[in-house]
């Protein structure tokens, strides 16, 4: 291992928090509140988890891994559901999506053999997932949103003509299908060229030889992309029922009304 | 088949009427022609009948049935409604004039739909032209016989003929004409022009979501 980070080292790098808070003063932005905020409020954060994880990693029990799971992808939803703005259902449509495309990706993966069902990797590799699905969710959402008030009037011609909400609503659903996977997959696309993403650095930082790290990277980069892929899928379909009501009229989300 | 029953429809937005217990009945293959003042509710009117809004109360009746006891998709085939300022959707007029048939997940059948341009005066060769290039009145005949591809049942019209030029309006004038005529469609027509107005069957008023005056004109 040629880790070196350390209390002293990190005390150190405070400095590079300065320079920020330097920035922010003289340009006159007035973000200092907010970065010392931000600041204080990660490092708690991490301290927590490192700890919590330590003591989960050291206990190695499948409930209570189960547990730290489920508390990582209701976060996860939790944080997605912001994005719907208001849509009906939205926090039970993100917990579906996030919880069925993290446990169909990590199912896949423990069942390969490509990482074993033990804290120390089921853990980051949720939270890897999770946190991918729930920003192409929350892109989907928005790009929806989006959609449906820009082409309302378009959506109306549809129904009247008796589509049903599916057909009235496809177009939209994979316009915002494709939201949701582009930064994934523009992201796949340069993957080591642009940069040399979390997982490989930091098996290359902790001593790991690259050809190593790299297959753990390949590795990730197709686990996101199955589950942006499906974390959008389920969040769109079971969404676009949302913006109809029970008589399959479009509902007016800038006042939430029937037209 | 068409016959409409309206008893007692009230619609109000934010508390505020819109509709006032309203009554109407048309009978099948009837000619109804809505006018009044901007505002005046003729416009909502035809979107609670179309199902694309809920009276607030009262009851819409199509052939004797409560419409909420017709599946949305299948009743607004039967009646359908033609906005006032039509948007074509998709990319090409084709997109437009091929989704009666995907929705019905039927085969398209080009032979009908090249016969209904030309009921409009335009040619085969619109089929293919971007939506964005087309002019108002050309929108508007392209959007008219999106609806009328699958002959509904009752036909409301919201203001179709606005903006179209004489010779244009004179086409799709003796289209819905013919459709009402010939297939028996019942149609209920919002319409300032007078010609419309003294021509076709019976007319109404509606002045601040109520009728004003009703009377029958011969046909």
């Amino acid at each position: 291992m040629n880790l070196a980070v350390n209390p002293l080292s990190l005390t150190f790098a405070i400095s590079l928090v300065f320079v920020a808070l330097i920035i922010s003063f003289h340009e006159k932005i007035g973000l200092e509140k907010d970065l010392v905020f931000s600041v204080i409020r990660a490092v708690i954060q991490l301290i927590v988890v490192g700890y919590l994880l330590k003591f989960i990693f050291h206990i190695d029990h499948v409930w209570l891994t189960l547990i730290m799971m489920l508390i990582i992808i209701g976060n996860a939803a939790l944080n997605a559901r912001k994005r719907a703005a208001g849509l009906r259902n939205a926090g039970y449509i993100s917990l579906m999506a996030i919880m069925t495309s993290t446990g169909v990706t990590l199912g896949l993966l423990v069942l390969s053999g490509a990482i074993k069902f033990m804290p120390a990797q089921i853990i980051p590799i949720t939270g890897m997932i999770a946190s991918n699905s729930m920003v192409a969710i929350g892109l989907s959402y928005r790009s929806m949103l989006t959609s449906f008030k820009d082409q309302r009037q378009a959506v109306l011609e549809r129904l009247a003509l008796g589509a049903t909400l599916k057909q009235a609503s496809i177009a939209i659903v994979r316009n915002s299908i494709k939201t949701g996977m582009a930064p994934t997959i523009d992201s796949a696309k340069t993957v080591g060229l642009v940069s040399l993403p979390g997982m490989m650095s930091g098996l290359i930082f902790a001593g790991i030889d690259p050809v190593k790290a790299i297959m753990y990277q390949i590795l990730v980069t197709f686990m996101l992309l199955s589950a942006t892929s499906l974390g959008s899928v389920i969040a769109c379909y079971l969404a676009y029922h949302s913006f109809y009501n029970q008589q399959q009229q479009l509902i007016d989300m800038t006042t939430n009304k029937k037209d | 088949m068409g016959q409409l029953c309206i008893k007692d429809v009230s619609y109000n937005v934010d508390q505020q009427p819109i509709l006032k217990s309203l009554d109407l009945t048309v009978a099948s293959g009837e000619y109804v022609t809505l006018t009044g003042p901007s505002g005046s509710g003729k416009s909502t009117l035809l979107k609670l009948i179309a199902s694309l809004l809920t009276p607030t109360s009262g009851t819409i009746q199509v052939d004797n049935r409560q419409i909420e006891t017709i599946a949305p998709s299948e009743y607004r085939k039967r009646v359908s409604y033609c906005f006032q300022q039509p948007t074509l959707f998709g990319e090409t007029v084709a997109d437009n004039l091929n989704f009666p048939f995907e929705i019905r997940q039927l085969p398209v059948d080009h032979d009908l739909i090249l016969e209904r341009l030309q009921q409009v005066g335009l040619t085969a060769l619109y089929l293919t032209k971007q939506v964005t290039a087309l002019s108002g009145g050309e929108k508007q005949r392209v959007a008219l016989i999106r609806n009328l591809l699958f002959k509904p049942e009752v036909l409301l019209l919201d203001e179709v003929t606005t903006g179209l030029d004489a010779a244009n309006k004179a086409i799709v004038d003796q289209l819905i004409t013919d459709y009402n005529e010939i297939e028996g469609v019942t149609v209920i027509s919002v319409t300032h022009d007078q010609q419309e107005l003294q021509r076709k069957g019976r007319q109404l008023t509606m002045v601040a979501g109520q009728w004003a005056t009703t009377h029958e004109s011969s046909r």
